[in-house]
């Protein structure tokens, strides 16, 4: 119980520093603005955005019935809008948490258990990281089939390395502490010690990752789905530019290309600038000049 | 160890991860859900003998220990095996794109590199002043866009609008260019998709030489050699970006696999005739036989570049001649 409550007394004061940070601040701010988009999507999205439109609906600039225009087949450029922050956001988030649990894991028994163990676990993170990540990505999406789930998959199996290589070497000092020695002593088996012991101060670590990893699916995803391996059931940033670059139009409607791109940027501005704050507010440094 | 005994350890860990690059191939093909044939002969009246007949063709009837063995037999001989989309080799396929997308890429690494050392190595410098907070916050932000976003921007903007450059393209088609004006002609094409990379992969190399340069700055031989009096651009130069490069270098052999990316984003948006636009049109074609082809070609260069990256490193850091003695 008292440790539940310096867990949240730290939370708290985490959040504070954040709030306190400038580009946290920021970054906050574009996430939001996105993040309403999403979650209030069916009330601000006019119409179906995969709905295409009659003959005169086609490549309509924007308009009252149109916000943002029309793209190549008379379908509404803000309802794609709107609905596609859905997919960003969603890829993003569930890629982060498979890839920070997965990378974690790997992380904390290669780093607890040393030996043989970690040889081999430090060996396929290595062989991971060598691989080019937006390569495999191309061909395992290829060949699995372009579907959401199919991409939150190929994205963590690029993914997890980083985040196990991070946790590996956190854990690797922390085992080392007397409280763990302590723990051992008074008779806390390995699976205690890893996870009740160590993990929670890999906490802000994993924290730091995760709006990390956000940004980077987010990034792939739209990558992927610009390349043309986007889910075809449902309209994302990158899948609209895939389909304005396809279609030899996209210089005479600018009302088509600019908002996936503006909404791309702002998305991954944002959670850049998260990152930033929150690996600057984790360093012991920034809470010592805060006289914390 | 001895200089000679790292690099036969590098390059002996060099050879097991192509061997290992060649297995995962080998096994993304083969997790593939669903029957290789029948996802070819879709009509349901091909009768089962047809199916086999056609499993044998490609040797996919085999145990897959022996389809191993048939598929590095092939790779030995360099065959990739035929492109679906252009019906010749992959080898010949792939091979003819080399040049262009070495000519784009390395033009983009090497002024990456430099500008982006030498501005990241003012902002460590400068630490904490206006000029270290703009570079900062521009190298974030450029980090943050992606290369294909920013290059379609760049497309609309200097190539549509402006038409100072060419929409795309490797060189102006029957222009009848030779020599120097070619080169020039090149060039021109060039500036676009080199540019939308430069501008991502500089953002990454002044945040690493800003952090290093901040760290070797606050060592004590710096202190030193200012107060021996040598001038401060002496202590930059030979003292502590000599130092701060380490780190830089290590990292630059990391992210070779990340910045492929780039190159790729670049190549399509520009429709520059390389290994990266060679992706998107198999993608866009199901070309699976190339795409393969084209993977295999970038991991194995990743980790020849890592491999060049890491003997480099033995001969600058005097450490591991030091750990020789």
């Amino acid at each position: 119980m008292k440790k539940l409550l310096s867990l949240l007394k730290n939370v708290h004061q985490f959040f504070h520093l954040l709030v306190g940070h400038s580009m946290g601040r920021i970054g906050a701010f574009l996430i939001a603005l996105v993040l309403i988009a999403a979650v209030f999507a069916p009330y601000l999205g006019t119409v179906d955005p995969q709905a295409s439109g009659k003959r005169e609906d086609i490549l309509n600039a924007p308009s009252t019935r149109h916000w943002l225009g029309t793209d190549d087949l008379g379908r509404d450029v803000w309802s794609q809008i709107i609905f596609g922050s859905r997919v960003s956001l969603a890829i993003g988030l569930i890629t982060a948490f498979v890839t920070v649990v997965t990378g974690t894991l790997i992380g904390l028994i290669a780093g607890y258990y040393g030996g043989l163990i970690e040889e081999v676990l430090v060996r396929i993170v290595d062989f991971f990281m060598m691989l080019p990540v937006l390569p495999l990505m191309i061909i395992l999406a290829a060949v699995l089939g372009p579907n959401l789930w199919n991409i939150i998959l190929v994205i963590s199996v690029v993914s997890w390395p980083t985040t196990a290589r991070v946790v590996r070497s956190q854990v690797l000092s922390i085992k080392e502490r007397p409280f763990v020695e302590a723990a051992r002593c008074i008779g806390a088996g390995n699976v205690r010690l890893m996870f009740a012991e160590i993990m929670p101060n890999v906490l802000p670590l994993m924290f730091a990752q995760a709006v990390l990893m956000i940004t980077y699916a987010i990034y792939d995803e739209a990558i992927l789905a610009f390349l043309g391996l986007g889910d075809p059931t449902r309209i994302s940033w990158g899948s609209m530019l895939h389909f304005a670059f396809e279609s030899g139009v996209m210089a005479r409607s600018p009302w088509w290309i600019g908002p996936p791109i503006a909404g791309i940027i702002v998305l991954i501005v944002g959670f850049s600038l998260l990152g930033t704050a929150v690996t600057d507010v984790l360093t012991p440094q920034y809470k010592e000049a805060k006289g914390l | 160890m001895n200089l000679t005994g790292f690099a036969a350890r590098k390059a002996i860990a060099a050879v097991i991860t192509i061997f290992a690059i060649l297995c995962v191939n080998f096994i993304i093909f083969r997790i593939a859900p669903g029957d290789p044939v029948r996802m070819m002969f879709k009509d349901p009246r091909v009768s089962a003998k047809a199916l086999e007949l056609q499993r044998q063709k490609f040797g996919i009837d085999k145990p897959l220990s022996g389809q191993f063995l048939a598929y590095m037999k092939q790779l030995s001989r360099g065959d990739l095996g035929i492109s679906f989309w252009q019906k010749r080799p992959v080898t010949e396929v792939i091979a003819e794109r080399i040049p262009a997308t070495l000519a784009l890429v390395l033009t983009a690494l090497v002024i990456a590199v430099v500008l982006g050392v030498a501005l990241g190595a003012i902002a460590g410098w400068r630490n904490g002043t206006k000029l270290d907070t703009f570079l900062l916050t521009a190298s974030l932000t450029m980090y943050s866009i992606p290369t294909f976003a920013l290059g379609i921007i760049l497309l609309l903007v200097f190539a549509y609008f402006l038409s100072i450059f060419p929409l795309g393209g490797i060189a102006t088609p029957a222009s009848g260019f030779e020599g120097f004006e070619y080169i020039k002609d090149v060039a021109w094409h060039m500036f676009l998709p080199c540019f939308s990379i430069i501008l991502w992969y500089i953002g990454e190399y002044v945040l690493l030489t800003r952090s290093s340069m901040m760290d070797v700055l606050g060592q004590d031989y710096i202190a030193t050699a200012r107060g021996k009096g040598i001038k401060e651009f002496r202590v930059l130069k030979n003292h502590a970006l000599r130092n701060a490069l380490l780190p830089v270098v290590t990292l630059t052999g990391i992210n070779i696999g990340f910045a492929i990316a780039g190159v790729i984003e670049a190549e399509t948006v520009f429709s520059w005739p390389g290994a990266g636009r060679l992706v998107y049109d198999a993608v866009v074609k199901r070309d699976y036989p190339l795409l393969q082809g084209v993977f295999l070609l970038f991991a194995v260069s990743v980790v020849l570049a890592n491999l060049f990256i890491d003997l480099i490193y033995g001969f600058i850091d005097p450490r591991i001649k030091v750990g020789a003695k």
